[in-house]
Parts: C-alpha cells; structure tokens; sequence
C-alpha cells in the first residue's frame, strides 16, 4: 500500500492494442448483454410494483414458480450422489470401457435440448419402454411433474461429475493412507477425510446444475405435458404471456427466475466459504 | 499410480462399477439411442422423405447461415476480450468476467425475451423500427441476435484461463525486438492459443446449431422461413409426424456426437494447450 503512487486504473504495459481490445469487449458486452438485460430489469416496473406483484402470485405463475425451482432443487438433490457415485468410478477404477463412460458424461451437454426432450418423451411415455414399466405400477411419468424432475436429472448429472472428478483426482491419497494407519476403517476414512474433501466441489456441482435446471426449457417442454396449474415450467410462462403480448408481465416472471436463481447460487457461495472457514480453522 | 486402495472388500469395486454404468446407459445414453431407433422406424424411405422435405432443408440452411454469423463474431469478441483482459491489468477485471459469464446463467427463454422486449412491436424500439419498415423479431436476424447472446461466452471462457497461464512474456519479446502489433498477434499470440481457440469454436459452434428455447422466443415459427432445425422438429413432433421429427433429430444428435469425439481428442491429444481443467 504505497501512497507516494498515484492512482490508476491500469498499469502501463509495452504490448499494443488496449484500446481496441478492450473497446471491442465493451461494446459487445453492452450490445449483447446489458442493454438487452437492461431491458429485463426495467421492463416489469412498467406494471407499477403492486402489478409486478399481482402478476407473480397469479395461481399459474406461483405454481409454475413452485414446479420449477421445486424440480430442479430435487434433481439437484438427487443428482449428487448419483454424480458422486459415477465420478468416484471414473477415478478409482480401472476397468475396460472406463474412457467410453467418461466421453458419455458430455452428452446431455452435447445433445441439443429438443433432440433431449423429444427421446426422453419417447421413453417414458406410457407407450414407451420405460413410461410403460411405470405405467404398470401405476406411475405417471412423462406428461407429469416427475417427467419434468426426470429430464432436470439427465441435464444435471455431468454438472455434478464434471465439478466432482478433478477433486477427486487431486485428492492426496497420503491423507487417505494416514487415516488407515492411525486406524480408521473404510467407513470412517471416507465418511471422514474424502467426503468432507469433495463437500465444496459437490456444492458448486449441484448449485451449477440446479441454475441450469430452473431455466431449461428444450428437454423439457416435450415431457412435462404443460397442464397449467400442474406441469407448466416457469419459462414456459414467459413464452405464453409473450404470445398474449403481456411484455411486462413476460419480464416480470424472468426477472423473478433470474433473482431467485441469483439468491439460490448466492447461498451456496456463503455456505461454501463456510466450509472453507471451518477447514481452515 | 498406487492400487486403488478404497473399497476393498471383495465384491464392492464391480458393484459399484455396474452401478455406475447403468444410470449412465439408462439416463444418459437411453435417449441417444432412442433418437436412432425412433428415426429408423420407417426404415432409409423414412429418412428421405423427412430430410428432403422443403421446410426441412430450409432449416438446414437456417441453422448453417446463424451458425456462420454468430459464431465468428463471438470467436472475435472471444479472442479480443482475452487480449484486454489477460495481457494488461486494469481496474474492473472481476466484473468484466463476471459479465462475460452471465449468459451461461440465464435461462435460454429470457435470452430470446429481452430480444422482444427492446425490438418487438411494444419493445423500446418497435415503434420506431416499424416507422422505418425494419423487422428484427420473427427475421434471421433476430434468430443471430439470440443465438449470439446464448454462446458469448463460449470461445472467451476456453481463452482466457489459458492466456493467462501462457503470461505475456513472448509477446513481451517479439514488441521488444520491434514487431508490430498485428505480427505479434499472428505470428505468437495466435499459434499458442490455437487448438483453444477451435475447442471453443466447436463448443460455441454446437451451441449454436442446437439452441432451441432462445431462438423459438424470437423466430415466430414461420415454415420454411424462421424455423432452425431445432424448431423444425418441434413442429414436426407437435404434427404427430414423429419419425420425421426424430430423422431431423438424428442430424443434430449427429453434430452432437461428432462434436464430442472431436472434443474428448483435443483433450487427449492438445492437454497442454487447453486450459488446465479441460485436461484430463
């Protein structure tokens, strides 16, 4: 902290082409993402604050607020140990095929969502392979809120596999070795040196997934059925109260999405630097 | 690398490998197969006459002109904003970056949404773009404006890490010895980051063929003139005509994986010239 420097917002630099860099990436940023989203955070209020908020707890908005942050919180749930599971495979065994399953994780991201949402529909439809083994006992699964939970499951596990993996390769197995000798059974030694290990990387994991589930749409719409009040996912909403030209209203539900979802990855973040303060100390 | 030591017991290690690969064959790889199997149903005929449909090779067509526009200008702004934020410091890099990631965490719906809300008939400037007879929403344009917000931050987010890694030193030397600007950048910058920079175009490139929820805000469905593929097997799927819609699907399935094949051998084959959590 030398105060005999004058303050300045950037440090000389021999290269070339600050100036042409930098304005390039700010105006791009400004045309594509902050006067569009400047839009977002405006465009609601045009309702007045009382309208803003007769439109979010309209039944069907509130129910499909509830579907889907409700769905993607247990996909998000669900998925944890199921990616944790298939990401300490991939790690700790060798076994033939172990590459091929590795590749596999990347396709939920490579697929595009309504190629996802139209072979999932396909599959657990009642006339399809699996839809028709639920059917059997009774279990409703495409064309209801557990098919909308079941496309949020296919579209977050790489999230968590993906954050998982490279921790767990990392993981220093002297830690593991230290705990065996000192005497800890298997039990203890991954309830209590690996798990604690991966608790931040399976947080930021989930918290990724769940973000990413709240706003899909493609791998969903084809599956959930879309009965209002029951199985409307929230941007569907949006898209509906766009074709009635309720811009204001449209605005209003991503608005309220995009909060949530900011005060969702918010709290994962505080937790996690509890954890990391915990550790620590 | 030391025996796996973890789970010893006699028995636990294939269970738990079995476990594995069946939620993976069943909620993962069950739905590609699906998309093959569904789509041969009615046989090579089935095929031919959804891929020769007029409507579905207007799609094609679509999808291949917003690829080919959105994607080289986000590799550009990928490339620039990687230049300004790796090689100098200024104040406002963490905002920056955050702002380069924030499409990632809004949902394709609202990405199409804001589109609307400034240039559609009551956006901020539909009034005025219908005075001067320019139609942005439901035209290709308004198509490569989602597509672009959608895969912005693609190319600058394999870039950026990596560049940073690299540090400035190299082109540090070739400024020094007096090369230009511009030879720095082609003849140092560029071959450095090169395998990178393809990584995020492929990436950014499949984005954009198979976004779907950004673009069917904006398009207005109409046949033959603003439905990408994507869009095209909604409408075939929403007809009953599901074969077709599963032929098309195959396409991108196909993209999909041809994409993945060609990712997982960058990584295998560039490690060192990815960024370091792409190596595996």
């Amino acid at each position: 902290m030398t105060t005999a420097r004058t303050w300045r917002w950037r440090e000389p630099s021999i290269l070339p082409g600050f100036g042409l860099s930098l304005g390039l990436t700010l105006a791009w940023l400004a045309a594509i993402v902050l006067i569009p989203l400047t839009a977002l955070v405006l465009r609601p209020w045009e309702l007045g604050v009382a309208g803003v908020w007769h439109t979010l707890t309209e039944p069907r908005v509130l129910a499909s607020l509830r579907l889907s942050f409700g769905a993607s919180a247990l996909a998000a749930l669900v998925n944890a140990p199921l990616g944790l599971l298939v990401a300490w495979v991939l790690v700790r065994y060798r076994f033939p095929g172990r590459r091929l399953l590795d590749a596999c994780i990347d396709l939920p991201f490579a697929l595009p969502t309504a190629v996802a949402g139209i072979a999932l529909t396909a599959i657990y439809a009642p006339t399809g392979p699996l839809g028709g083994l639920f059917a059997k006992v009774g279990i409703k699964t495409a064309y209801s809120p557990i098919g909308v939970f079941i496309a949020l499951l296919f579209i977050g596990l790489p999230f968590v596999v993906r954050s998982v993996q490279p921790v767990l390769q990392d993981l220093d197995r002297e830690v593991e070795e230290a705990a065996e000798t000192l005497g800890a059974t298997n039990y203890q030694r991954v309830m209590q040196v690996v798990l604690p290990a991966l608790m931040p990387a399976l947080l930021t994991g989930s918290g990724l997934a769940f973000a990413r589930a709240v706003g899909e749409y493609g791998s969903v719409i084809f599956i959930a059925g879309n009965m209002p009040m029951v199985s409307e996912i929230a941007p569907l909403l949006i898209v509906i109260k766009l074709e009635q030209y309720d811009y204001a209203g449209a605005a209003a539900v991503g608005l309220a999405m995009l909060g949530i979802s900011f005060g969702a990855l918010l709290i994962v973040n505080v937790v996690q630097s509890a954890i990391a303060r915990r550790g620590a100390a | 690398m030391s025996k796996p030591r973890m789970f010893e017991a006699p028995g636990i290690a294939p269970l738990l490998i079995l476990i594995a690969v069946t939620i993976m064959a069943v909620l993962i790889v069950l739905p590609l197969a699906t998309v093959f199997i569904e789509a041969s149903r009615h046989g090579l005929e089935g095929f031919r006459q959804a891929l020769t449909d007029p409507d579905a090779i207007s799609a094609i067509k679509l999808t291949l002109i917003v690829a080919a526009i959105s994607v080289p200008l986000n590799a550009v702004f990928g490339l620039a904003a990687a230049w300004a934020i790796t090689r100098f410091e200024f104040k406002g890099k963490t905002t920056l970056l955050a702002l380069i990631d924030l499409p990632f965490s809004i949902s394709p719906v609202v990405s199409g949404l804001v589109w609307v809300l400034l240039f559609g008939a009551q956006g901020w400037f539909g009034e005025w773009l219908a005075d001067h007879n320019i139609r942005i929403i439901f035209t290709t344009t308004g198509l490569v404006l989602a597509t672009i917000l959608v895969t912005l931050p693609f190319v600058a987010r394999e870039l950026i890490p990596l560049m940073q890694d690299q540090g400035a030193d190299e082109e540090a030397a070739a400024i020094t010895l007096g090369a230009g600007g511009l030879t720095t950048f082609f003849a140092v910058t560029l071959p450095n980051v090169k395998w990178a920079l393809l990584y995020g175009v492929l990436l950014c490139n499949a984005r954009a063929m198979g976004e779907f929820g950004a673009v069917s805000v904006v398009s207005g469905h109409i046949r033959g003139v603003t439905d990408t593929l994507p869009l095209h097997i909604e409408v075939l799927y929403n007809d009953y005509n599901f074969v077709g819609a599963f032929a098309v699907a195959t396409l991108l399935a196909g993209l999909g994986l041809v994409t993945l094949v060609i990712k997982t051998a960058l990584e295998v084959r560039y490690a060192g010239e990815l960024r370091a959590t792409r190596r595996r």
